[in-house]
């Protein structure tokens, strides 16, 4: 590791492993994106290593990969209702590889692509460009009625437009930033307290408990936040089909 | 799932083990078997919070961060971004109104609890 090895921040850094340059635009592959690749990989080996057998009576694997898969069909069914099967592919892809990113980043020495707020938006924005197309497509221009809150007289109009669209545009970077914040935090966290443990020599043992049960947490975390992210998804969805 | 749970090929008596484990997990909790959700329910309360905070921070960003953009734009002084700022509190109280409204009717919707 180069300078700074110490800090509890250097396991966010980007180092490029294949520099590619192009255009003067710098587009090396770096470890951020090998862990996206080791992602897919692992995310299409287990699916698709789980339902090989295509059991009727499954295995261990087949049921947690038909386990994940129900679990996000009910999620669509549950806030989107039969309409929402369409979006299916998306939503799922969305929540294995945000599950995938988080726990990878629990294993040691990895790397946590999404604690980079970069990563994070660039999902939110395919997701809220994609859920606001889906609405103009949905609905034409009767969409804008999405902003018009419904009750309320023509007076207070000027007003709450404005605040309703200001909400709109909020949603990518309340996507984001929750991800990419509980990630950030969680990692420095457990990094910060695993150097009391040095620094602690024999009286390191209580923060070394602590890592324990914080690294617990963290997976918890990190189901939840795949979760979380998820769920919002299916509930832009759900907005953008019916509107209000 | 079957009663007995032996034709899944990963070889035992499933439905025993299942039962065995069970017991001891209620043992271990102390009674009820409470222990395991009642963590869950803290992570999802803790996660939910946190839910709530970004969605407020969330609409001042955008209400500000546009302000800003209008006023470099059009050369209005900072007068925008105090516009921005107060419509984006609004935003932001706005949004975490409608996040635990919707909290809210989805708790209801699984029958009390």
């Amino acid at each position: 590791m180069a300078e700074g090895g110490h800090s509890p921040l250097s396991q966010f850094e980007i180092h490029p492993i294949i520099p590619i340059e192009i255009g003067g635009t710098d587009i090396s592959f770096t470890n951020s994106s090998m862990f996206m690749l080791i992602a897919l990989v692992l995310i299409s080996v287990f699916l698709i290593g789980g339902m090989r057998r295509n059991a009727l009576v499954p295995g261990r694997w087949q049921v947690a990969a038909e386990m994940s898969y129900e679990f996000i069909a009910g999620l669509l069914r549950d806030t989107v209702g039969s309409e929402g099967r369409k979006y299916f592919p998306i939503v799922f892809t969305i929540f294995m590889f945000v599950l995938f990113g988080n726990l990878l980043g629990m294993v040691p020495y990895s790397f946590t692509f999404t604690s980079h707020i970069i990563v994070t938006f660039a999902m939110a924005a395919v997701v809220f460009i994609g859920v606001t197309i889906l609405g103009f497509a949905k609905h034409g221009f009767h969409f804008f009625t999405f902003f018009v809150p419904p009750g309320v007289s023509v007076a207070l109009w000027p007003l709450l437009i404005p605040i309703e669209i200001i909400s709109y545009l909020s949603r990518p970077i309340s996507l984001s930033v929750r991800l990419f914040a509980n990630m950030l935090a969680g990692h420095t966290l457990l990094k910060v307290f695993a150097g009391f443990v040095f620094a602690l020599s024999f009286a390191g043992v209580v923060p070394l408990a602590f890592i324990v049960a914080l690294t617990g947490l963290e997976i918890l975390i990190a189901f939840l936040q795949a979760y979380v992210f998820t769920i919002l998804t299916c509930l832009y969805i759900n907005d953008a089909l019916h509107l209000h | 799932m079957s009663e007995d749970g032996n034709g899944n090929g990963t070889g035992g008596d499933l439905g025993s083990r299942v039962r065995a484990a069970q017991a001891r997990r209620r043992r271990h909790a102390g009674g009820d078997g409470q222990d395991g959700d009642d963590r869950r329910e803290t992570g999802r309360g803790i996660a939910f919070a946190f839910r709530l905070g970004t969605e407020l921070v969330a609409g001042l960003i955008v209400g500000v961060g546009g302000g800003l953009l209008l006023d470099r734009w059009l050369d209005s002084g900072p007068w925008l971004m105090v516009v921005g700022f107060i419509l984006g509190s609004a935003a932001g109280i706005l949004n975490v109104y409608r996040t635990v409204e919707g909290a809210e009717r989805a708790r209801r919707g699984r029958g009390g609890n």
